[in-house]
């Protein structure tokens, strides 16, 4: 199973955790929510998810993706 | 919509929470669910009971039996729970003033009995339901609203309150360290006896801001920089040990659950009786 | 299996709250409530139920309501000082609809007071120990075979109204010993808590079925998974901040004992029918009032009592209903005048005197003569 990274913007309170741990700099805190600004260097690893005090960002398996 | 793990676990309705940004408790409500999912505890057999403040909010976003009860007394209502119903997983989540403060007696009285229930701490050093007073975790020197020129309590390590009290199982984790915490919570669950895990948040509104630690962002950041174990901690002089986080296991033992030693008394009378 | 023996008022209780399905107390040791733990931690084991000495009455109280609100029918006792500790979780119970009894076996206060004495001073902390508006039962025996059958009303009430019940006792009720008679295996009414059955209605822990007075019980580990809170709640169990929902739930609260006064309240009264003088009394003080009623009786004076045995809500409609031939009232208590107060408040047109005591001893049947005696 592949996965997807997920954000859902209203629940995210921009405290910028997500953006600051993650190892890729895949995320950016803009206009106080996080924003996927890399998306191709996403190595799913799903710290951001971990570290998230909102749940507003995770991995979703997807049906694999060609 | 949410991941599959808070769709399952959390009541989304009542999401997102009150809890500041960045606080800590999200993350540490998340590390609850993920270690009972992991652990394919059966979601109808959970209760979760909790006290007051912010830590106890997590009663209400939390798709279990769920109790909010009173300031400092939820171990002590968990306990009720346990003898009347020992089939249920009973799980306290407090803040360090509701367990360690006005609710402590229960606490060391819990961890005596080794009562099966697992005590989880969102520990932020705060008062922060309130806004920001000092609790009994706030190092010496710091600052709250009711300690405007410093600290002068010696604070408590509720973990090795609970190890000298006699718990069965304690640990410590972090905020920060979701992965081993999440771990440490999971043997927490699994343990028979009385388990309580203190894991330090981040309370970057009250704490961090009146006692200049940054943003929750360089709180995390100070965690993940000063986090030791156990046994390094018992190498390092007070000082050296102080502003220190300690992840790992402090007690893992095996004494007899009150509750099925109460069962051993029924089956006893009723085994005369015959 | 009937048996005829001797038993003190407080373990009298502890039978009679089995009888009435008690399988859960928590407590703490305090004169002169004691026995009722000791007896508890005896019968309950034998029962197959549980019983817990905990850490302080806080604590006691708290375990009780937890173990009620997982199907348990629990108890716990206590008095005064005791009493007074387990205030704040007695409001709980009462905001979150958990059916638990409290006994307190009042003694001299304030404070620490007189520990082994008897007292009736609670009679006002029952009502309004907890803060916040709230309902509340409040029963007081007169005899040990009251205990008995008064403690299986009281659970029946609990459960009925999901709400606390206070067994108000005094130390001489607690530590009377009497003959009783009781029956094991006799036929009493048992009240069982209400369970939620209509499907829609499932997700609503406090939703009130029309045609009932309160929500009906879900058991815990079952399919549905509910809130319970101390904040306001709607019907959906969560806190809520509307002021609405907030006043119509403290509304609630309040009338599901309000209306129905009728079913709860219970009162004795002998010779009030032609009586000129009646005597308002309860609990361990009718036995002094008694035996005073009937020997003035025997002289020929018209003299007769009133007890509530139900003492929260107070019985109002009956104590007004005294006959016209009722020109005076004595209120006999051992405190400084708290059921006066309620007397006062409903008799307008008739002299009322009062009898206390607060040293600790109690009303003698003489005294009662004497103030019955002076009546001009």
């Amino acid at each position: 199973m592949a996965k997807r990274l997920v954000v859902d913007a209203s629940w995210c309170k921009g405290c910028g955790i997500c953006a600051e741990f993650c190892p890729k700099k895949v995320l950016k805190i803009v206009k106080e929510k996080v924003s996927v600004v890399n998306p191709n260097d996403c190595i799913k690893c799903g710290l951001c998810e971990l570290r998230c005090p909102d749940y507003a960002i995770y991995l979703e398996e997807v049906a694999n993706e060609e | 919509m949410a991941s599959e793990l808070i769709m399952k676990y959390m009541r989304e309705e009542h999401l997102p929470h009150i809890w500041c940004p960045g606080c800590g408790h999200g993350i540490l409500m998340r590390d609850v669910a993920q270690a009972v999912k992991n652990l394919g505890i059966d979601q109808e057999k959970v209760c979760l009971v909790s006290g007051i403040g912010c830590a106890s909010r997590a009663a209400g976003y939390m798709d279990f039996q769920t109790m909010h009860t009173t300031h400092g007394r939820a171990i002590a209502f968990a306990t009720g729970v346990k003898m009347a119903r020992p089939d249920l997983e009973v799980i306290v989540i407090a803040g360090d003033g509701d367990v360690a403060a006005i609710g402590g007696n229960h606490l060391i009285h819990a961890a005596r009995r080794n009562i099966g229930i697992t005590v989880i701490v969102f520990n932020n050093d705060i008062y922060g339901m309130t806004g920001g007073q000092y609790s009994p975790t706030t190092p010496t020197g710091e600052f709250g609203t009711t300690a405007p020129y410093g600290n002068i309590d010696r604070p408590f390590d509720i973990a090795v309150l609970a190890a000298a009290a006699g718990a069965s199982y304690v640990a410590k984790g972090t905020a920060y360290h979701a992965q081993q915490t999440i771990k440490l919570i999971e043997d927490g669950l699994r343990h028979k006896g009385f388990s309580l895990i203190d894991c330090a948040g981040i309370c970057a509104t009250y704490y961090g801001r009146k006692n200049k630690k940054g943003s929750a962002v360089d709180m995390m950041k100070y965690q993940r920089d000063n986090t030791i174990t156990f046994e390094q901690a018992k190498t390092m002089s007070r000082e050296e040990r102080s502003g220190k986080f300690i992840l790992g296991k402090l007690v893992e033992d095996d004494f007899p659950e009150f509750s099925d030693e109460y069962q051993k008394i029924i089956d006893r009378l009723k085994e005369a009786k015959k | 299996m009937k048996n005829r023996v001797l038993m003190q008022g407080n373990e009298a209780v502890v039978e009679g709250a089995i009888k009435a399905g008690m399988r859960f107390f928590a407590g703490y040791p305090i004169t002169p409530s004691t026995e009722i733990a000791e007896q508890s931690a005896v019968r309950l084991p034998q029962v197959g139920g549980h019983f817990i000495q905990m850490e302080d009455e806080i604590g006691s109280m708290a375990a009780v309501i937890g173990a009620s609100a997982v199907g348990t029918k629990s108890m716990t006792a206590t008095s005064g000082p005791g009493f007074s500790l387990k205030q704040e979780n007695i409001g709980y119970a009462c905001m979150t609809e958990i059916p638990v009894v409290i006994v307190d076996v009042q003694r001299s206060g304030p404070s620490t007071g007189l520990p082994t004495s008897p007292s009736q001073s609670d009679v006002m902390q029952a009502r309004w120990g907890t803060h916040g508006d709230h309902s509340i039962i409040a029963i007081s025996p007169s005899s040990v075979s009251e205990c008995y059958n008064l403690i299986i009303r009281a659970f029946n009430l609990a459960e009925k109204y999901r709400t606390p019940v206070i067994f108000l006792m005094d130390e001489i009720v607690g530590h009377l010993r009497e003959g009783i008679e009781f029956d094991d295996e006799a036929e009493v009414e048992i009240i069982e808590r209400k369970m939620k059955q209509r499907p829609d209605t499932l997700h609503l822990p406090y939703h009130v079925c029309e045609g009932d007075d309160v929500p009906r019980f879900h058991l815990t580990g079952y399919d549905i998974r509910y809130n319970i809170t101390g904040l306001a709640h709607g019907p959906d169990g969560f806190p809520t901040n509307n002021n609405e929902v907030a006043g119509q739930l403290v509304t609630r609260l309040m009338k599901k004992i309000e209306n129905n006064i009728d079913d709860i309240v219970e009162v004795e009264e002998k010779f009030c029918d032609d009586a000129e003088t009646v005597i308002v009394c309860y609990g361990g003080t009718k036995r002094s009032v008694m035996s005073a009623v009937e020997e003035l009786r025997a002289k020929g004076k018209k003299v007769g009592y009133f007890r509530p045995i139900t003492i929260w809500p107070f019985p109002e409609k009956q104590l007004s209903a005294l006959p016209k031939s009722v020109k005076n009232i004595i209120v006999a208590e051992h405190n400084y005048g708290q059921i006066l107060l309620e007397v006062e408040r409903v008799i307008k047109d008739r002299k009322i005197g009062f009898v206390g005591k607060v040293d600790g001893t109690v009303i003698t049947p003489s005294e009662i003569v004497k103030a019955v005696e002076e009546v001009k």
